[in-house]
């Protein structure tokens, strides 16, 4: 407690420069560029994780193989190293071309610099790549924690394995995807922070100690950055729950309210269609249980 | 609370039956010296058998003698590893050219799959659609029937088989007789021209066993083309056109229920039999 009171009460946390910081236009732009970044990223770690985790749970070896070969990379290294390596590719590469291997057929081409000088890309590639790696590994848990017997009805019905996949497996698999996904998206948002180390105008963090740096208020922007990361994770956290609430259809106890209430709608529409075609009708057939 | 378990009316539409009967004298489903192994253990030992359209086939035996590996090969849920099997006179997941078999692509197995229905030991559900969404999602997605069409026919295949009321319900609010029932249903809609029963009441409650068999001997009786792996010798008596007897991956008896059940020849099934009936 005593620690605690010293805290709030210590001259060097500044509340009145939280207070100034907290809603600076500045504050709030890079606080939306972090939420962009989140998700862009996040987008990108996901659909890429989903790919890999189907490729990596392949027949085909090839596909398995080069599946493997990504989370090794992506995993085995540290996302910092990651970062700056992506900054730094134009090093590697002056410029990048579009079109066919080893025919000399150029679609178009573009400066390392313009791809790379642009720092949003710069993120999205390395935090987006290296989520994808991670995903991939929930995903792949999500599709075999599917009971077999799913792939085995699905396909005797005629459905392709795509379908398959798609229609019957994913979605189940997502139940378990969900809450780990959830996690992850947190996790990114705070990742983003590393981005700092190759600018400081990407994201909220790199923004509020470029400005520290000068100003030497460090505690109270410190603190607001604290604030925002916790406000943030927060309304994550509430929307990861709707989501699970969402893919847990057909497992939960308050589904049977929800299945009552659509058979009684399908009930009124049915007995509208009869009152349409001018038949009389006393009874329902059917949603009028008890 | 129970809803009525007695299938209303026909199960099948008579212009299905009319079509299959048309198909002459061809055979529905049949095996040529079925071989299949797992690894080293030899499953299937060279099976022949023949099942023409509008019959009711029976695989009777103890379990591990490969009858529901015989019924899974049939719509190639298994490769089979030697021999010929043939549903309608097409050979079942396999092309031949010359004396050599090639595996079809999965989606031309697929194809192959949608006119062939199964009903599991343990109903397969998918878990995360109602009832009706079970039935409907292989007549839309595959069959791209329209969604209205599909809507009617699916109602009016869960009212045939006792589950009116329970169209909007997940399976895992159903018993486990209802989730068989609505099963059968999901395979029904697809309007295959064979039906492949899997033990499809070995994981019910006695009392539940019994609204399932009644499906499927009004779905018989409708003349629908079926094979069947169950230990319901009631059912076998009762529905069945052959019936067949698989021990250590052959056929060891086969023929008319009242031949094979009633005054068996061979020793093997007598011994089983007696166990059975005891």
């Amino acid at each position: 407690m005593a620690l605690l009171y010293s805290f709030i009460t210590n001259p060097a946390i500044g509340g009145a420069t939280v207070w100034e910081y907290l809603f600076k236009p500045l504050t709030l732009w890079a606080l939306l560029r972090t939420i962009e970044l989140t998700f862009v990223c996040m987008a990108v770690g996901a659909a890429g994780g989903v790919v890999l985790a189907v490729m990596r749970l392949s027949d085909n070896p090839v596909l398995s193989w080069v599946a493997w070969g990504y989370i090794w990379f992506f995993r085995g290294t540290p996302v910092y190293v990651q970062i700056i390596l992506w900054a730094n590719i134009g090093v590697l590469w002056t410029k990048f071309y579009a079109g066919l291997p080893f025919t000399g057929l150029v679609l178009g081409s573009t400066g390392s610099g313009a791809l790379v000088g642009n720092l949003f890309v710069v993120a999205v590639l390395a935090l987006g790549l290296n989520e994808a790696a991670y995903a991939a590994e929930l995903v792949r848990a999500g599709i075999i924690s599917v009971d077999a017997g799913q792939m085995e009805a699905a396909s005797s019905l005629g459905m392709s394995p795509t379908l398959t996949m798609r229609r019957i497996v994913l979605p189940q698999a997502m139940r378990v995807i969900i809450p780990t996904m959830g996690n992850e998206t947190i996790s990114m948002l705070k990742t983003t922070s590393l981005l700092a180390v190759v600018s400081s105008g990407v994201e909220l963090f790199g923004r509020l100690q470029s400005i520290y740096a000068q100003t030497f208020q460090i505690m109270p922007l410190l603190i607001v950055a604290c604030i925002w990361y916790l406000v943030v994770t927060s309304i994550l956290t509430f929307g990861q729950a709707r989501l699970e609430a969402y893919f847990g259809k057909g497992f939960g106890e308050k589904e049977t309210e929800a299945a009552e209430k659509r058979a009684a709608k399908r009930t009124v529409r049915a007995n509208q269609a009869r009152a349409g075609q001018g038949i009389a009708s006393h009874e329902n057939d059917r949603g009028q249980k008890p | 609370m129970m809803t009525p378990a007695a299938p209303e009316g026909h199960l099948v539409d008579a212009a299905t039956i009319a079509a299959e009967a048309a198909t002459g004298g061809q055979p529905m489903v049949k095996a040529e010296q079925v071989w299949k192994s797992f690894g080293k253990l030899d499953v299937l030992k060279g099976v022949d058998f023949t099942v023409m359209p509008q019959q009711t086939f029976v695989l009777l035996g103890p379990s591990g003698g490969g009858k529901s590996t015989l019924l899974r090969c049939i719509n190639h849920l298994e490769k089979i590893d030697a021999g010929r099997l043939y549903v309608a006179g097409e050979l079942m997941g396999y092309k031949e050219r010359g004396k050599v078999l090639h595996e079809m692509k999965a989606r031309d197995v697929a194809k192959q799959r949608a006119s062939i229905g199964m009903v599991f030991q343990r109903f397969n559900l998918f878990p995360h659609k109602t009832a009706i969404e079970n039935v409907m999602e292989a007549p839309v997605k595959v069959q791209h029937v329209g969604q209205k069409q599909a809507e009617a026919e699916a109602v009016e295949i869960l009212g045939r088989v006792g589950l009116g009321e329970k169209l909007d319900t997940y399976p895992a609010q159903l018993s486990g007789g209802q989730q068989q029932r609505v099963a059968i249903a999901r395979a029904l809609a697809m309007k295959p021209k064979l039906m492949l029963f899997d033990e499809p009441t070995s994981a019910l409650d006695p009392e539940l066993v019994g609204e399932v068999l009644d499906v499927m001997k009004q779905l018989a009786r409708d003349g629908m083309t079926m094979v069947v792996v169950t230990h319901e010798m009631g059912f076998a008596k009762e529905v069945a056109d052959g019936v067949a007897l698989m021990d250590g991956g052959v056929i060891v008896e086969a023929g008319p229920p009242m031949d094979v059940l009633v005054n068996p020849k061979e020793e093997r099934t007598k011994l089983f039999l007696s166990k059975v009936l005891a």
